[in-house]
């Protein structure tokens, strides 16, 4: 394994730049066994390139912090090894697609969560803490659905692998919707359908193609292109009811 | 400046994104044949002579390995259209993949038939 090569080395070429522009620079980078593509950022900027910024925090794929697009695909860094994506002891780093860069490899969040807003993601409850604690049993199947879309841990990979996002950056994306499958499927929320209404216009669930990109992506493995398949269905459904 | 910094496109090395595209560029061809189809129509129309001498043209050999190829492309359009309406209308399946490749080979098997048939 190259890995275990003590002299072995990888070129790199990491995106420099800010939001006006930028090119990859090329720099050698030590090749270690179990080496993930964030100790080989955090090599390059402690050893080569102090000025160079990128994002990170827990390092064990809990923050969603560490997301960069790697030989092409956006992925988690520090739970990404070298040895699974480098070729020919090659790796190319950039920030995210589909999102403005701040500088370097940090892309700029805030559409992305501008759309978690937008779509209407923040749960509404009806009670207040004198009400009896809603009961909801974990074999519901909606507790279920539910279930599988809050383990996202808003790492953006979804959003920079979905081609809808790039054709028309005014859709809001994976992420977002499926935060809102999430919360349609939770029966204590009350704003289920002012959340359906969000979704189904301008830039909403109907612009998906489809494409499954997020979910062959997803590190988690969640499986955002079904959610919106179910947002179609309930929206669907809604517009046959007349509550849409 | 543009969003896009990767060269290639990598993320669209998957089976559902193949299958996106073959639905979407076989509709655009099949809207640009329409035209056509129109025309020949049209030759109805005029009279009896114009549309014989077409419908001998048609059995040209190249004209019915064409005529193979459109329905190739009517039958790719058509399972993708059933595969679309099946993923969002009817509950969630995980074995979409597998649909997707079920479609396109019923659409191949089609064609083939049509192939068979016309020959």
């Amino acid at each position: 394994m190259a890995g275990d090569d003590k002299d072995a080395t990888l070129s790199v070429g990491v995106w420099r730049g800010d939001a006006d522009g930028g090119e990859y620079v090329e720099y050698s980078v030590p090749h270690r066994a179990s080496q993930t593509v964030l100790d080989v950022v955090t090599w390059i900027q402690r050893n080569i390139a102090p000025d160079l910024a990128y994002r990170f925090a827990c390092r064990v794929g809990m923050c969603g912090s560490c997301a960069m697009t790697v030989n092409g695909r956006p992925r988690w860094t520090c739970r990404t090894h070298v040895d699974k994506v480098a070729r020919n002891g090659r790796l190319t780093i950039a920030p995210l697609d589909n999102l403005p860069v701040v500088r370097d490899l940090a892309a700029d969040m805030a559409p992305f969560f501008e759309k978690w807003k937008r779509a209407n993601g923040a749960f509404q409850g009806g009670e207040t803490r004198d009400d009896p604690i809603a009961e909801v049993r974990p074999d519901e199947p909606e507790r279920k659905e539910a279930d599988a879309a809050i383990e996202c841990i808003n790492c953006g990979i979804c959003y920079a692998a979905c081609d809808s996002v790039r054709w028309n950056p005014d859709y809001l994306g994976p992420a977002a919707l499926n935060r809102v499958w999430a919360l349609h499927n939770d029966r204590r929320d009350v704003a289920r359908d002012d959340r359906l209404a969000a979704i189904g216009g301008e830039g909403g669930c109907h612009l998906c193609h489809s494409q499954a990109g997020c979910t062959a992506h997803c590190p988690q493995g969640l499986d955002p292109s079904g959610g919106i398949a179910g947002l179609k269905r309930a929206l669907f459904r809604a517009a046959l009811k007349g509550t849409v | 400046m543009s969003m896009v910094r990767t060269v290639g496109a990598p993320h669209r090395r998957q089976v559902l994104w193949w299958a996106f595209l073959m639905h979407r560029v076989s509709g655009v061809l099949l809207a640009l044949f329409l035209p056509f189809h129109f025309l020949v129509l049209g030759f109805a129309i005029k009279g009896d002579a114009t549309l014989d001498g077409f419908l001998a043209w048609t059995e040209n050999p190249l004209v019915k390995l064409a005529e193979t190829g459109l329905f190739l492309l009517l039958a790719v359009h058509l399972a993708g259209g059933l595969r679309l309406l099946a993923l969002e209308l009817l509950a969630w399946r995980s074995w979409q993949k597998n649909m997707a490749a079920l479609a396109a080979g019923a659409a191949l098997a089609g064609a083939l038939l049509f192939l068979g048939v016309a020959w």
